[in-house]
């Protein structure tokens, strides 16, 4: 037991040391992430079926915790995994290059691509505030538990809140852009005739999703929901 | 025959443990008909003339074929020319009075040899890692005995168009090798004589590309968009595939 055990960590180490490797369990942690976002979202839009609608779905998921709690695990993990992948890349990536250039081009690179490292630090920071803000509450300045129409009505009447969390959407729309797309290389998909698809298959998927979420605050501060 | 001026900012450094810096040289009379290693023989002509170090930079067949020539101008790997090599990139692309900045490849897998040349090595002990096939010698096989397809034989050869110059990880922000050894892994491995090794190939190129000091791919495409043989971004998913798909078959 004990040998296989020093084997199995022996080729999981020698995977994951690997940047391949690194890349994909980022992809596979993001993918995981992405299918989150989208329970994530369909939950928020019953704010548009009422009060009543989205406290009993709130209700029915604190009532369940053999169903949330899983989720939660599976989620916290992918996210450790995700963030442990990219600074450990990011530092590998600062040692190979000791000397930058002084000139450097840009052959077409996107600004969400390059820029991955950074929208993903802005949203970390944005989803430990949404968790103060609306799981705990703790930075919610009226906060009822179990009352979430009361919760997201109050806090989405103040304009700073809901600029906030539509400027975390528009980082949120660039990081998924990106990574919806890579995350097809680093799983090594590879075959032109789908490729030139999904870039614009991961460019409606970024603005639908991060549409959708903005939508709710928007739509509270506008006077929409009642 | 029309001939201007170019102000150059070249890197220079004496060794690989030496500091670099800068150095402006003017270059009164370049003709739009020169290449732009030419240009570069021009300068030195005069540098040595007035008892000066020429700079270093490396080359070999001047047509874009061999991979030895290349550097940065103004932050372009092979200058702003796509799909071609430094030596064949032509002084008629430039105006008078443009000032270039001339920088080495810039990795710590590629040390700075002087001036201009960096030391490329890292990509032989890629190579020597996995990218072969291993024949054992004997009576010469019949033609045609091994089918190939059509498509698999034209992206075989596209793929071993890459001639190894480095233009990728010197454009790549991660400092990858990538767009090389995906190249090299598609090349081999799209072939029926690379298919008992593809596994093996895999797992042994990209641990040795990570053990040289090559980055990550984070798939913004500027090795493909900087390669003078365009070879494309999708030789790197299947590197990721063959590897992923080693290490999931791997029995030992």
């Amino acid at each position: 037991m004990k040998s296989t055990m020093s084997v199995t960590s022996r080729r999981l180490a020698s995977f994951y040391q690997t940047a391949v490797g690194k890349k994909a369990v980022m992809a596979v942690t993001g993918l995981i992430l992405f299918l989150w976002l989208v329970l994530h979202v369909l939950g928020n839009l019953q704010i548009f079926l009422g009060r009543d609608q989205i406290n009993r779905y709130s209700a029915f998921l604190h009532a369940t915790p053999e169903a949330l709690w899983p989720v939660r695990i599976i989620l916290i993990v992918a996210i450790v995994l995700h963030i442990n992948s990219a600074v450990l890349l990011y530092l590998q990536k600062v040692k190979n290059r000791p000397i930058g250039y002084t000139k450097k081009g840009n052959r077409g690179a996107t600004v969400m691509s390059r820029t991955m490292m950074w929208s993903g630090f802005a949203l970390l920071v944005f989803i430990i505030l949404h968790l103060l803000h609306m799981t705990t509450g703790t930075i919610h300045k009226d906060f009822i538990a179990g009352d979430v129409f009361h919760n997201l009505t109050f806090a989405f009447h103040q304009p700073t809140v809901v600029a906030l969390y539509v400027l975390a959407m528009a980082l949120l729309a660039m990081h998924l852009y990106h990574g919806l797309y890579s995350f097809t290389q680093s799983l090594g998909v590879s075959n032109p005739r789908h490729t030139s698809r999904i870039k614009p298959l991961a460019a409606a998927f970024a603005i639908v999703m991060a549409s959708l979420f903005a939508l709710v605050p928007i739509a509270v501060l506008a006077g929409f929901v009642h | 025959m029309k001939s201007f001026k170019l102000i150059l900012n070249v890197w220079r450094q004496k060794s690989g443990n030496a500091d670099g810096k800068f150095v402006r040289y003017e270059v009164p009379d370049v003709s739009e008909h020169m290449s732009f290693l030419e240009m570069l023989d021009v300068l030195n002509e005069a540098l040595i003339g007035r008892g000066e170090q020429p700079v270093a930079f490396d080359h070999d067949c001047r047509e874009g074929i061999c991979g030895m020539c290349g550097f940065m101008i103004n932050g372009d790997a092979h200058g702003p020319l796509p799909g071609t090599t430094v030596c064949q990139l032509h002084m008629r692309h430039f105006h008078d009075g443009q000032e270039l900045w001339l920088e080495p490849w810039r990795a710590r897998a590629f040390p700075v040899v002087r001036d201009l040349m960096v030391n490329r090595s890292a990509f032989d002990r890629v190579i020597a890692a996995g990218g072969f096939v291993s024949v054992n010698t004997g009576g010469v096989p019949d033609g045609n005995t091994l089918p190939i397809g059509k498509l698999d034989a034209d992206r075989a050869m596209d793929a071993a168009a890459c001639i190894g110059c480095g233009a990728c990880v010197a454009m790549c922000p991660n400092s990858a090798a990538a767009l090389f050894t995906g190249a090299k892994i598609s090349h081999l491995g799209l072939l029926p004589q690379g298919q008992p090794e593809r596994n093996t190939r895999a797992e042994r190129m990209v641990t040795q590309m990570h053990a040289e000091g090559f980055g990550h791919c984070t798939s913004t495409g500027e090795c493909e968009a900087v390669c003078p043989k365009h070879i494309k971004l999708e030789v790197i998913a299947r590197m990721n595939a063959d590897f992923l798909r080693a290490k999931l078959r791997s029995r030992d």
